[in-house]
């Protein structure tokens, strides 16, 4: 079991003939995701490394291929089009790793998915991965090892670097997501905890934040509500100097500054455990399952 | 991005706000009779930096005449600044903006920006303005006022009329205010939409003794991923108002913050550099800078990336720190080669490689001459840069 993507999903890859999108395609056919086609408008009837068709638009490329996801590459002033256009051709999980977004554009977005069938993951996010099944995004994929335990991160590179300390340990995962660090995102904290917590094949939760906004905060609220299986964590940018910011609306909005400290008392009030060091959250995770296994810690 | 108070008021007149009758001066162009064409009572002279907190900085000085004024503006313009919000680095002067100004009776908060939980563009507003409105917001939070709205609607006068009669029902003094406050909330609106703008922040707002309501203060700020959209607003620029290094990284779209310390660090991704500074501190070292050098970088990207770093006389040692997923190792190698071959390094390079093409990128780095302790983890690195610089 996992969440999101599995051996069922069918991707279609939109921006597929660019630098970054063959690139990835070719690392997922050949971790053994099932790319079924590619968007290329205009590249429509050519074939992608011998064995993928490409098609001029998503409507198509559903219709012939009965995909199911897309994974979107395309650069940033086309990106509200691609996803809109996911959308439309009838995808139900739209992964968007475009960096560099206008606001405003996934103001709209999000606004006109909002009344669809449909889960936006990113942008600006390295993607989702169940190992051993699906690898949808750009993570490298054997860095990641088939196990139990769900990761759910703001951050990219630094998921990689919590899953490499898990998989060194012989921790696997069950499903890795990747949601992405802008402003606005397709799916938070709060709906990845709920997917896992829901999940028969996870057993412990890894969840990586950084500063700014205020996702940890209302992540730790839920925890403390509605999540059974432990978690840990750990938030980037502790040592990060404040200051260099102008004006306050930002954090008359969010009720507080978005700080480290704020975000790790607020996890550590709903009984997560808080790594202090980004290089120990491989470490607390296995205490942690010793814990549990052993019987002698209760985490909520 | 950041522009000055006098560009943001500039907008707020294009827009067809009524802003305080003032001149903006530079050292060449300050004249005693220009300033005496602004008005001959009253002035405020203001000092033109990319940060707040100028008042309390003495970079706003109050005079009652023009040659007062002048005087004020000889004694700012050419000097640097540094408030509570300029993380202890000085902005220069180079402008000043000098104003007419009368008595204001009351102090108005007003901001439109973007509301994350709500995925909405929002305006606050509330009655008790001025300096402490973060104090107002944590300990009074039901004088804030907040209204979301559509960014597709029609944004006229008559979309905002419920934020304005709430404002305006908040204070006595605002009880006639109504329809001033819901045209210019509807004007700043359309600012902070059509042109892509993250914050749109009056604070001031005043309410003068002559009734009428004037932006005592402007600041805007854009979002850096609209811009492409906006040439206009890109030269108003003012790259003097950063700092040098991340002017400098800006133009290879590296995003960079220079701190204190002398561990240069280069990192893939925002999250995993934020971790590397924190892991840096907590071994006992202090970072030189933020530096992220994106998603997809290229050869020429990281050759950058590197000599800015070299540049900096701070730096004593330099850890690379990448995880390559879309970033791929043998590039990040190519481009350190490529900017040693350029420049000398003189202090010790410790690099950590993981990930999307490892074995490249470390056969690369491993048949070059260079001197390049090599790191095994993150904890590895952190220890090792630490230690060659004790």
């Amino acid at each position: 079991m996992a969440v999101l993507v599995d051996q069922q999903t069918k991707l279609i890859v939109q921006g597929i003939t660019g630098s970054h999108g063959s690139f990835h395609a070719k690392q997922m056919i050949e971790y053994g995701t099932q790319v079924v086609g590619g968007v290329t408008p205009g590249k429509g009837g050519q074939i992608f490394e011998g064995k993928v068709p490409i098609f001029n638009s998503m409507k198509e490329a559903v219709q012939k291929t009965g995909a199911n996801t897309s994974v979107i590459y395309v650069p940033a002033k086309f990106a509200k089009d691609a996803i809109l256009e996911a959308a439309d051709g009838g995808i139900k999980l739209i992964i968007c790793i475009t960096e560099g977004i206008p606001i405003l554009d996934m103001i709209r977005v999000k606004k006109i998915l909002s009344s669809r069938p449909v889960r936006l993951i990113g942008p600006n996010c390295p993607g989702i991965i169940t190992p051993g099944a699906s690898k949808v995004g750009i993570m490298p994929g054997y860095i990641h090892k088939p196990g139990r335990v769900g990761v759910v991160s703001r951050s990219g590179t630094l998921t990689y670097e919590a899953v490499w300390q898990m998989t060194s340990r012989g921790i696997g995962q069950s499903t890795v997501i990747g949601i992405g660090g802008d402003p606005i995102a397709g799916t938070n904290f709060i709906d990845c905890l709920e997917l896992f917590e829901k999940d028969s094949g996870t057993d412990a939760i890894i969840l990586i934040g950084e500063i700014g906004g205020n996702a940890e905060e209302k992540a730790a609220e839920f925890i403390k509500k509605q999540v059974s299986k432990p978690v840990v964590a750990f938030i980037a940018g502790m040592t990060a100097p404040s200051g260099k910011r102008m004006g306050h609306a930002g954090a008359i909005i969010s009720g507080g500054s978005g700080t480290a400290d704020e975000k790790i008392k607020a996890l550590k009030q709903a009984g997560v455990v808080v790594c202090d060091s980004p290089a120990y959250i491989g470490k607390t995770l296995v205490e942690v399952l010793k814990r549990r296994t052993s019987g002698t810690a209760s985490f909520h | 991005m950041n522009i000055h108070e006098y560009q943001a008021k500039e907008i707020f007149a294009k827009f067809g706000i009524s802003v305080p009758t003032g001149k903006v001066f530079d050292q060449k162009s300050l004249s005693l009779d220009q300033i005496k064409s602004i008005a001959n009572g009253p002035l405020v002279v203001k000092a033109q930096v990319h940060a707040g907190g100028r008042g309390k900085a003495g970079g706003i000085k109050l005079v009652s005449t023009p040659e007062q004024a002048f005087e004020a503006a000889k004694s700012l313009l050419g000097k640097m600044l540094i408030t509570y919000q300029t993380a202890g680095t000085a902005k220069p002067i180079d402008y000043v903006l000098i104003e007419a100004t009368s008595k204001i009776k009351k102090e108005i908060y007003l901001a439109i920006t973007i509301d994350r939980e709500q995925a909405l563009p929002c305006v606050i507003c509330s009655e008790a303005g001025g300096v402490d409105i973060e104090t107002v917001a944590r300990e009074t939070p039901e004088k804030i006022i907040k209204f979301h709205f559509d960014p597709d609607a029609r944004l006229d006068s008559a979309l905002f009329k419920p934020v304005a009669q709430k404002l305006a029902a908040s204070s006595k003094e605002l009880a006639r205010a109504e329809s001033t406050l819901s045209d210019l909330i509807s004007k700043l609106a359309q600012i902070f939409i059509q042109l892509d703008a993250s914050l749109v922040e009056v604070n001031p707002l005043g309410l003068m003794e002559d009734g009428s309501i004037q932006p005592v203060d402007a600041k805007i700020n854009f979002d850096d991923n609209g811009l492409f959209k906006h040439a206009e607003i890109l030269a108003l620029h003012d790259a003097r108002q950063e700092d040098p290094r991340e002017t400098e990284a800006k133009k290879f779209d590296l995003s960079y913050v220079g701190l204190n310390g002398n561990i240069g660090c280069m990192v893939n991704g925002a999250g995993l550099a934020m971790a590397t500074m924190d892991i840096i501190k907590l071994s006992g070292g202090e970072p030189a800078n933020f530096l992220d050098v994106g998603g997809g970088a290229t050869k020429e990207k990281v050759t950058a990336a590197f000599k800015i770093i070299l540049k900096d006389p701070q730096v004593k040692a330099i850890l690379v720190n990448i995880f390559g997923g879309i970033m791929r190792c043998d590039i990040i190698a190519e481009g350190i080669l490529a900017a040693l071959s350029e420049l000398d390094l003189k202090v010790p390079l410790v690099v950590r490689l993981e990930g999307t093409n490892v074995k490249e990128g470390k056969a690369l780095l491993a048949r070059s001459k260079l001197k390049v302790i090599s790191a095994d983890s993150f904890e590895d690195a952190a220890q090792k840069v630490v230690k060659v610089i004790h």
